[in-house]
């Protein structure tokens, strides 16, 4: 076990289509979190952010794009990129500063201005680029491999179409109680059964889009939350960032095969539940432990996965465990009371921040309609491409 | 003129008709295999490191999942903006003596209405797709003993 730090403070611009810059959601998102947190900008020791590739070279270096337009004021500065998990490395970051002793107050930042239609690779001809392969030889969109992990689980666990849709169902109702959530209705069956199919099995309202949001954190040392006056902040008691193990035995984005199970037989244990074992082993708890989880549900389908790799459940229980209600508001464990990324769209190096935040309202008491009564436990948990994931733990 | 016929990816796949094959990368140390083909690097981090020698993949395999493209993918996926959308399906198999699965598109023709996991295909060569001078070619994976 390793030592806890501070939520001192939680801060988001809604999710949306803006059309505005990433800095502008990043630059919002942090003065809330400043303003959550009772700081000032210039007590901030160290900025961490979380970069994006999709708006050039200040989205390269997004921990300087923020810090300059909240204003110089020497905070040591850090930008890092992890695909989906850029967040959660962004706040890993920040984490290894407080307990090394390096920073006493870190503020983490992510935004994102996301393009319209699907995402697709950097521009040029890259033929040494699994991300740039996948779209030149196959065509295979992001939806085409969400489908394909569906279809498996029907094949293999007995998921149905019904499942995927209850999961929209669930996440839709949800969203539309949470003014940050960029679709605010709630989402019937039949509206779910009658969107297009994009990659089969799956229909527009099975996957999730891409959105405009930022999202930010100020996190702390204990003792500065002490002195802050802050005597039961929620703390961050764990955060995963591993990597899978040879040979990757699930077709991960944005590979064309998996590895070769010839010279090494695969661990039982999958990549993604992996990042959690490593966070419930960081923090000294277990999915019993848990009041409440954010996952990374890019598809309706995997937010089911989720909940087996979290180990809410056994392997292929997860649709039973939805059937069951017990990921609903009210239920044993509810997964996604955010309204999760059916309800807002990923922006992608918000969107682990944007996790964390939830959490971090939950376990305050301060999520308002969505709360889930007596929470003091939250784990997040998402997946990337290029073999990034990450899980955060936060307790009360 | 008599245009070229070219592979999207130089060194993944060789040979016409039935001689057709995938073409992955074995290490001389551990055995392990590689599809995209590794030349430089084994990536199995218990191997000493050995030499990459090229080596064909099974042509046959069966279905782990399956999926489709109903929307056009973006560049650099090559289509005719003129030409009606025509989704195709992709489909992963799981290569048996490989043990290892690998995404293709199927062969025309074939929707995901004609395939099951668990189905036997088979890989067969493939056109991507044709401007004025090249043939642009690569694989497809077929249902075996399937008439369409
Ligand atoms: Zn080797």
């Amino acid at each position: 076990m390793t030592g806890d730090v501070a939520v001192l403070g939680a801060g988001m611009h809604p999710w949306g289509k803006w059309g505005r810059g990433f800095v502008e959601y990043g630059v919002a998102a942090a003065r809330a979190a400043l303003a959550d947190a009772g700081l000032e900008w210039r007590q901030v020791g160290s900025i961490v952010g979380a970069d994006t590739v999709r708006s050039g070279y200040p989205g390269y270096v997004a921990g300087a794009a923020f810090a300059k337009a909240l204003g110089w004021q020497g905070a040591r500065v850090t930008s890092v990129y992890a695909a989906c998990a850029s967040g959660a490395q962004a706040i890993s970051t920040a984490r290894a500063q407080i307990l090394s002793g390096l920073a006493d107050v870190v503020l983490v930042v992510g935004a994102d201005a996301a393009p319209k239609g699907f995402f697709r690779p950097a521009g040029g001809d890259r033929p040494d680029d699994p991300d740039w392969l996948r779209f030149r030889v196959l065509g295979a969109t992001n939806p085409t491999y969400f489908g394909l992990y569906a279809r498996r689980r029907m094949a293999v666990h007995g998921d149905t179409l019904e499942d995927f849709t209850q999961v929209k169902v669930k996440n839709a109702a949800l969203g539309a109680l949470n003014a940050n959530a960029r679709y605010r209705k709630p989402v019937t069956a039949q509206e779910v059964a009658a969107s297009p199919v994009v990659a089969d099995p799956l229909r527009l309202l099975d996957i999730c889009a891409t959105s405009d949001g930022g999202a930010a954190l100020v996190l702390s040392s204990m003792e500065f939350a002490r002195r802050h006056g802050v005597a039961e902040p929620v703390r961050i008691r764990a955060v995963s960032t591993v990597t899978p193990r040879y040979p990757n035995t699930v077709l991960d984005l944005p590979e064309i095969a998996t590895d070769s199970a010839v010279a090494v037989d695969p661990t039982a244990e999958t990549f993604r539940a992996s990042i959690a074992r490593a966070a419930y082993e960081e923090a000294g708890i277990g999915p019993d432990d848990l009041s409440l989880a954010e996952v990374y549900d890019l598809s309706t389908a995997l937010e089911l996965q989720w909940y087996e790799d979290l180990g809410l459940c056994g392997q292929g229980e997860g649709a039973e465990l939805l059937r069951d209600g017990e990921t609903a508001p009210g239920g044993r464990i509810p997964v996604n009371m955010s309204g999760g990324l059916a309800s807002f769209g990923e922006a992608v190096p918000a969107q682990a921040i944007a996790q964390v935040c939830e959490v971090t309202w939950q376990l305050r008491g301060q999520a308002g309609d969505r709360q889930v009564a007596g929470a003091r436990v939250g784990i997040t948990a998402n997946q990337g491409l290029f073999g990034h994931g990450s899980a955060v733990i936060a307790v009360r | 003129m008599s245009r070229t016929r070219t592979p999207v990816v130089d060194g993944w796949f060789t040979g016409d008709g039935d001689d057709f094959r995938l073409l992955g990368t074995r290490c001389s140390a551990c055995a392990a295999v590689f599809f995209p083909r590794e030349d430089v690097h084994c990536r199995n981090p218990g191997c000493p490191g050995g030499d990459l020698e090229e080596v064909p993949l099974s042509q046959r395999g069966y279905i782990w999942s399956y999926t489709d493209s109903r929307y056009r993918p973006p560049s650099p996926y090559v289509t005719d903006p003129e030409l009606p959308w025509e989704p195709y399906a992709l489909i992963a198999v799981e290569l048996e003596s490989e043990r290892m699965v690998v995404l293709g598109q199927a062969a025309p023709g074939f929707t995901v209405a004609d395939l099951a996991v668990g189905m036997e295909v088979e890989v067969v060569p493939g056109v991507l797709h044709e401007d004025t001078e090249t043939i642009w070619t690569t694989w497809h994976w077929r249902p075996t003993g399937v008439a369409i």
